[in-house]
Order: C-alpha cells, then sequence, then structure tokens
C-alpha cells in the first residue's frame, strides 16, 4: 500500500525522512522546555504553568481543561513570543560569528539524528531492519563526530559577544567538554569490544548493539547497563556533562557567570541555542537507551520479536511491519522521554559542582575509572570470547 | 563558656562518591513530585483575611446609612504621608434625615499611591467611620485612578454595624429634652 512512496526519487526519500525527523525532534525539544518548567513546578509543590489556552480547545468540555493545565498551549505561547521579539544584535559584537553561533549549535544538534536509529521492523524473511535515517556502521563515531563540534557554538558565542562573561562561560564550556569527552569514549569501548566479537563482521553501529541486547537466554537478553553498570554510570555522567547540565551547569552558571555564553544574546538566537541543548539530550539519551538500556526491547530479557510474537496472539496485523516500526519506535520514544525526566529530575535535585569539582571529578575521578573499567572488560572479554 | 571540640569525621569512600546523597535527594524530590500542591491559585483563590488586616481605607456608612464623617480632619493632620485630603462641608438643609448630623465632608479624597497602610486614620477617627478593610489589590492605569474619591470610598467601605447610634441619640435628646 505504500509502494508509491518508494517510486520517489531518493534523494526526494531522504529529504522527505530528514524533514519528518527534524518535525519531530524540534517541537520535542520545545515541549521539553515546557517539561522542564512543569517538572521544576512540580517539584518545587507548584502547578506550574497552567493558564494559557486557545478557545476552540477551551470548548472541548473535560480534554480542553486538562491541557490548559498541563499547559499545553504555553509552549505556543512561549515559541510565538520567542519569534516575535525583536532581535537585537549589540553594537559592541563580532556580528558574523554573533550570528553564527546559534547556526553552529543547532547543526550538529540535528546532525547526530542521522546516526541513531529509533526503531526496527521485520521484514518478510523475519530479519531486523533498523529504522534510521542512516543505517551508518559507524554509527557511535559519527555521533561522537558530530556532537562534539557543539562545543564550538559555545567557544564562537562567547568570542563573538565580545564581554567577559560570555567569554569566561565558553572557556568553561571548551574545558569542560573536552574533560568529559575523554571517559565517554572510554566508557561506551567496552560495549562496542564485547559487540565486534572475533570472527563477526566490525561495526560501530548501534543497531548491532540492540541486537546484541536482543538474544535469548539469561546473559543475552540482558541489557547492557546491567552487564556494564559502571560504563553506563560513567557515560551517563558524561553525559550531563556533555549537554551542560545540572549539576554539570558550570557553563551556564547564571549564579556567576549571568548568562554565560548566551548573555548577549535575545530572542530567537537565544531559543536556538535551547532547542540545541534539548536536542543534544534527545540524542544523547537515545544513544544512552540504545547502547546500555536495550534500544527498542520493552523490557530486560523480553525482546522486540517476543513482544510482538505475544501480541500476535490476540492482535491479527501485529506482524505487520508498520505496526511493529510503530510499536518500537514508540518504546524507544518512550525510554527516550523517560531519560529527559531523568535529567529534569536531577536538575531539580542536585546544586551545581563548583568548577574546580567538574575538573577533579573529571580528570581525577571518572578518567582513571573509565581507563580501569576498559582495562577489566578489555581482560574478561578477551577470556569469554577467546 | 567551655569549648567543646567537635570531632570531624572524614567523609567515607561512599560519601566521597556523592552517590548515596544524590540518591538520596533525588527520593526527597520525587516525594514532592507527587505531592498535592501548596500554592494558592491566586484570582480564582482568595486567601484568608485574617481578622485586624490592614487593607485599603475606606468610609463606612452608619445603619441608616448615613455618612458617619463629620469631617473634623483629625485622620488628615494625622496621616503619615499626607495622603488624606478633605474639604470640608455643611449638611445642606432640605436633607431632613441627616438634620442632627453636624457637619460632612464636601470632598475626601486618599491618595493610595501615598497611603502606607498603617492604620492611623482608622485609630484617630472619633466618629468610627474610616476603617482599613480587607481589599489588599489596589491597581490603576494612571495617577488619577490611583485616587479613592468620596464616592469610591463609601461604595468599598459599605455600612459596618454600630454600637453607638449618635445621630439617632442627639435627635432623641432634642426632641424630648435631655434625661440628666
Amino acid at each position: 500500500m505504500f509502494d508509491f512512496y518508494f517510486e520517489i526519487p531518493l534523494v526526494i526519500r531522504l529529504i522527505l525522512q530528514g524533514l519528518a525527523v527534524i518535525m519531530v525532534i524540534f517541537p520535542i525539544a520545545g515541549a521539553c522546555s515546557m517539561a522542564e518548567r512543569k517538572v521544576a513546578a512540580w517539584i518545587q509543590d507548584r502547578p506550574g504553568p497552567n493558564r494559557a489556552t486557545v478557545p476552540w480547545v477551551a470548548w472541548i468540555p473535560f480534554l480542553g481543561k486538562f491541557l490548559q493545565r498541563l499547559g499545553v498551549f504555553h509552549v505556543m505561547a512561549d515559541g510565538g513570543k520567542m519569534m516575535f521579539k525583536e532581535d537585537s544584535l549589540p553594537g559592541h559584537v563580532n556580528k558574523f560569528y554573533f550570528v553564527l553561533a546559534p547556526i553552529v549549535a543547532m547543526i550538529p544538534a540535528l546532525t547526530t539524528v542521522v546516526a541513531v536509529p529509533f526503531g526496527a521492523y521485520f521484514d518478510a524473511a523475519g530479519k531486523l531492519i533498523p529504522l534510521g535515517l542512516a543505517p551508518l556502521d559507524i554509527g557511535m563515531l559519527a555521533v561522537f563526530a558530530v556532537s562534539s563540534l557543539g562545543v564550538y557554538s559555545a567557544i564562537l558565542a562567547g568570542w563573538a559577544s565580545n564581554s567577559k562573561y560570555p567569554f569566561l562561560g565558553s572557556v568553561r564550556a571548551s574545558a569542560q567538554l573536552i574533560s568529559y569527552e575523554l571517559s565517554m569514549t572510554l566508557a561506551v569501548l567496552p560495549v562496542f569490544l564485547w559487540v565486534n566479537a572475533p570472527g563477526t563482521e566490525g561495526t560501530m553501529g548501534f543497531a548491532r548493539v540492540v541486537e546484541f541486547q536482543s538474544q535469548p537466554g539469561l546473559l543475552g537478553g540482558m541489557w547492557f547497563g546491567f552487564l556494564m553498570p559502571i560504563s553506563a554510570f560513567i557515560f551517563l555522567v558524561a553525559l550531563f556533562a556533555e549537554t551542560n547540565r545540572q549539576p554539570f551547569d558550570t557553563v551556564e552558571s547564571e549564579s556567576d557567570l549571568v548568562g554565560s555564553f548566551h548573555t548577549e544574546y535575545g530572542a530567537f538566537k537565544w531559543g536556538l541555542f535551547f532547542v540545541a541543548e534539548y536536542s543534544h539530550m534527545i540524542v544523547g539519551s537515545g544513544v544512552f537507551m540504545l547502547l546500555f538500556g536495550g534500544g527498542w526491547n520493552p523490557l530486560p530479557w523480553v525482546s522486540l520479536a517476543t513482544a510482538v510474537e505475544f501480541l500476535g496472539t490476540f492482535l491479527s496485523f501485529a506482524h505487520a511491519p508498520l505496526f511493529v516500526g510503530i510499536l518500537s519506535i514508540a518504546i524507544f520514544m518512550g525510554k527516550v522521554l523517560a531519560m529527559i525526566f531523568f535529567f529534569m529530575w536531577v536538575r531539580w535535585t542536585l546544586p551545581r559542582f563548583r568548577y574546580d569539582q567538574v575538573m577533579k571529578i573529571g580528570w581525577q575521578k571518572l578518567l582513571p575509572l573509565s581507563i580501569a573499567n576498559l582495562l577489566f572488560y578489555a581482560i574478561a572479554i578477551a577470556l569469554i570470547q577467546k | 563558656m567551655a569549648v567543646i571540640t567537635v570531632e570531624r569525621k572524614p567523609l567515607t569512600f561512599l560519601e566521597r562518591t556523592y552517590l548515596p546523597q544524590i540518591a538520596g535527594g533525588l527520593k526527597t524530590t520525587f516525594k514532592h513530585l507527587i505531592a498535592p500542591k501548596k500554592t494558592l491559585e491566586y484570582p480564582e483563590q482568595r486567601p484568608a483575611i485574617p481578622v485586624g488586616y490592614r487593607g485599603v481605607p475606606t468610609l463606612v456608612k452608619d445603619p441608616n446609612g448615613r455618612e458617619k464623617c463629620v469631617s473634623c480632619q483629625l485622620c488628615e493632620f494625622v496621616c503619615p504621608p499626607k495622603a488624606i485630603r478633605i474639604t470640608p462641608g455643611e449638611i445642606p438643609a432640605d436633607q431632613a434625615d441627616r438634620a442632627h448630623v453636624e457637619k460632612g465632608p464636601q470632598a475626601f479624597d486618599i491618595d493610595m499611591l501615598r497611603c502606607i497602610y498603617c492604620g492611623l486614620c482608622q485609630e484617630v477617627c472619633p466618629e468610627e467611620a474610616i476603617f482599613l478593610q480587607n481589599q489588599f489589590s489596589m491597581s490603576g492605569y494612571t495617577r488619577a485612578e490611583m485616587v479613592n474619591h468620596k464616592d469610591r470610598l463609601y461604595e468599598l467601605g459599605g455600612t459596618l454595624p454600630d454600637a453607638h447610634h449618635k445621630w439617632d441619640k442627639k435627635k432623641a435628646a432634642e426632641e424630648h429634652g435631655n434625661a440628666h
């Protein structure tokens, strides 16, 4: 029934797919800023934003009131405000790089999505086909390579702002991001050592990692989060630092740096930095879930295939590729959103580390730990896989 | 005072990892996340005003619907920020029900941009005519709007129960002779 789609030239098809993914990520990033306000409010015993509404939705008897209380329309109000505010350009900035910085922030944030598969379906032969924009074999490398470009936006913004606090903030950002990138990279190596068993085709792609977590048996069905808890922990901590989230919020620490690299920004350019931050969080959470959280498998020891088989006993269409695809995307998105909730929950729990503590944790604690972790798993995997 | 030296224990390994404390903190915040909210949703829900609250100053009428203020101007003189401005006036002869009232204000303005809600006017008033009542939100778009004139002050004040019935007693004394 979807044959017409495959008759469209490949380039146009890819553009459509890319736009579709961006159309999902962008609103989610916007909704995350709303969720952030809501979670903050709930944790602080407040109801949070709950006033904005649209007349024709308010007329729906029960749902309209519920959506209003949930603050859904504040997303549009916030976005609309951001669009129509005066986009001021301070006189003392380097105009070219000042405008470039938010664009540089957005590009890597949205580009990393390309390498991340977000679902899967089974073809006629029962083979698992991952759903993603580009099923790259270098998946993890691509994500690392592109996402670390994000630091350039902070540096550019801080430098082009031509003022003290943004500059300090950008210096902090670059130092912090470089420090934690090391531990992050070392933390995921055991996963790929394990996945690239001798005799198999080498890959850095995510699909294989998820496949490894969906095998039968006690060890096979175990998510890598249980198999390699230290790796998962280091990756998670580094992810918090890489996305500049609390408690590693030193880059933006408004109490000592006003607003850091976005001090001089306003309106839509300022908003772009935050959409980029949330996109980073979404992609980072996605990568974490693929590597350590079982990807699109609903539960540990319950793989997607098992789940589909179970649903097939009472749903006639359960084996249809379309249904499996949507189911897997829903499971994966659910996990990613749970991660994002965790990010927010941590943000409203922990105070910010001091900058020297950030550096100390990064270089003196996490890096040795990740090296020891890598050595341990390298030896263990060598012994197991021989 | 004897000095008590408190031994400062070195942090244990677990404490230095921050992790048990972080877990404890997450537990606490999660409890608050699902706990009932503690805020008041203001325009719909109003706070309970305690007895003796000093809100916007208002003028009140007696149970017969007559102005109580006799424009003695004590409040005007006592008012620390000089927010009150009174123009004294006579009671018109054609108002029979007010015949025994001594005087009344021709104009009575309280500038709410100056008022400090101290309540001295209420305290000083010999006629119990001015009260700081429960209204706490006072807003306007212009300076002129923020000046409460006499009609507005009576509208805000309404009628309060009165134990003295001063003018009724005066009228009765005039009509039936003084009992003393």
